[in-house]
C-alpha cells in the first residue's frame, strides 16, 4: 500500500498506525497524526490505514 | 514568584532550547543560569530516531517544559501539534503560537483566541504568544488563558521592548494575571525592563543561543531578570525632568 509518512511516499504492508510503527522501526518519545488529524497512542491500533494516507510521526526538538 | 496556572516557579528566566552551536552548550547555559522553563517544539521524526537525545538532555535538566506550536499559521494545525505535544511531553502547558504574518512572524490575533478557546475548553495550560493588544488580552482570558505572553519585538529581532508604553498599559490593565515578555529580547537590559514595568517573566532563546558565548550570556540574562524584578517590588523612584540635588544643601560653607 502507497502511503506517505513525513512527507516521504513509501510503500507499506502495515495496516494500521500502530503497525506501520513497528515495520518503520520507530521507537522512543513520539507522536502521530493521520490525515492531519492527532493520533493518540493508545488509538493507533483503531487508525487503519488506506492508500495515499498520510501519516506524520514527531518527535522532541529544539524550540523557542 | 506569581504562579504560572497552578506552578510556582524558582524563578523568571524561561529559555529556549534552539539554535545552540551544540547540545553541550544548551546544557551548560541551562544549568549556568538555572532557567525554569525549557521551550520545545515537535518535528518530524527520521527512522534513526534523532529527536530522542534531545529529549534525554532537556529531561535530565529536570526544567519545566513549555511545548510550543512554532509554525503553525492556523488554529486546525495549532490545536492538532497541541493535542501530539501534550502526548509527548507529558504536560498540558502549551505556548500557543499562530502565526500570521511570514516576515514579522506577529501572531494571528483572531485564529489564536480561536485556538486558545479550543484548547482551554480542552484542558490545557495555555501560554498564548499575543501582542500588546488590550482588546486581543482580554478575549484570550475571556476563553480561558491565565497567562499572557506578550512580544517585546519580532521573533529573533533582539529589538527590545518595542512599545513600552503598550506593554506598560497591558500590565495595569490586567494587573493580577501572570505575564510573560515572550520574543525580541536581544539584551540582558531589555531582561531587565520588562522585569522593572512588572512581568513576571521574560522567554528568550536567540539572544543566549547566537551569543558568542552562549553560556555566560544565559547567566546575564538571569542575574538581569533578578535585577529587575527586586527593582520592581522596591517601588523605583518617579522620574523628573528637572535636577533635585542629592547631597543637602543646608549647610554647605560660603567658599566664594
Amino acid at each position: 500500500m502507497k502511503i506517505s509518512v513525513n512527507g516521504d511516499h513509501m510503500d507499506v504492508v502495515a495496516t494500521t498506525m500502530a503497525e506501520l510503527l513497528v515495520e518503520l522501526a520507530y521507537d522512543g518519545k513520539i507522536a502521530t497524526a493521520l490525515n492531519e488529524e492527532f493520533v493518540a497512542a493508545n488509538n493507533r491500533d483503531n487508525a487503519t490505514l488506506r492508500e495515499g494516507d498520510r501519516v506524520e510521526i514527531l518527535a522532541p526538538m529544539q524550540g523557542g | 514568584m506569581r504562579r504560572f496556572y497552578d506552578t510556582e516557579l524558582a524563578n523568571g528566566l524561561m529559555l529556549g532550547t534552539a539554535q545552540y552551536p551544540s547540545p553541550a552548550i544548551l546544557e551548560a547555559a541551562f544549568r549556568a543560569s538555572k532557567a525554569a522553563v525549557a521551550t520545545v517544539s515537535l518535528r518530524r521524526e527520521g527512522r534513526d530516531g534523532g529527536g530522542q537525545p534531545f529529549w534525554d538532555i532537556i529531561r535530565a535538566l529536570g526544567v519545566y517544559v513549555l511545548p510550543n506550536t512554532a509554525g503553525c499559521h492556523n488554529v486546525k494545525e495549532a490545536v492538532t501539534t497541541a493535542h501530539m505535544a501534550r502526548e509527548v511531553f507529558e504536560t498540558d502547558w502549551i505556548k500557543l503560537e499562530v502565526i500570521g504574518d511570514t516576515d514579522s512572524l506577529q501572531p494571528d490575533v483572531f485564529g489564536l483566541v480561536e485556538a486558545a478557546r479550543i484548547l482551554c475548553d480542552d484542558g490545557f495550560k495555555v501560554f498564548p504568544y499575543c501582542t500588546e493588544d488590550l482588546v486581543v488580552a482580554e478575549k484570550l482570558l475571556g476563553v480561558g488563558c491565565r497567562v499572557l505572553m506578550p512580544w517585546g519585538a519580532p521573533i529573533g529581532s533582539g529589538m527590545g521592548l518595542n512599545n513600552e508604553y503598550g506593554l506598560r498599559a497591558l500590565r495595569a490593565r490586567f494587573p493580577d494575571i501572570p505575564m510573560v515578555i515572550d520574543a525580541g529580547i536581544g539584551l540582558p537590559s531589555h531582561a531587565a525592563r520588562a522585569m522593572e514595568l512588572g512581568f513576571d517573566a521574560v522567554l528568550l532563546n536567540t539572544a543566549v543561543a547566537k551569543a558568542g558565548d552562549p553560556e555566560q550570556m544565559a547567566v546575564a540574562m538571569a542575574e538581569a531578570v533578578i535585577a529587575g524584578q527586586r527593582a520592581a517590588k522596591a517601588t523605583p523612584m518617579e522620574p523628573r525632568d528637572m535636577a533635585s540635588p542629592s547631597t543637602p544643601v543646608i549647610g554647605q560653607a560660603f567658599l566664594s
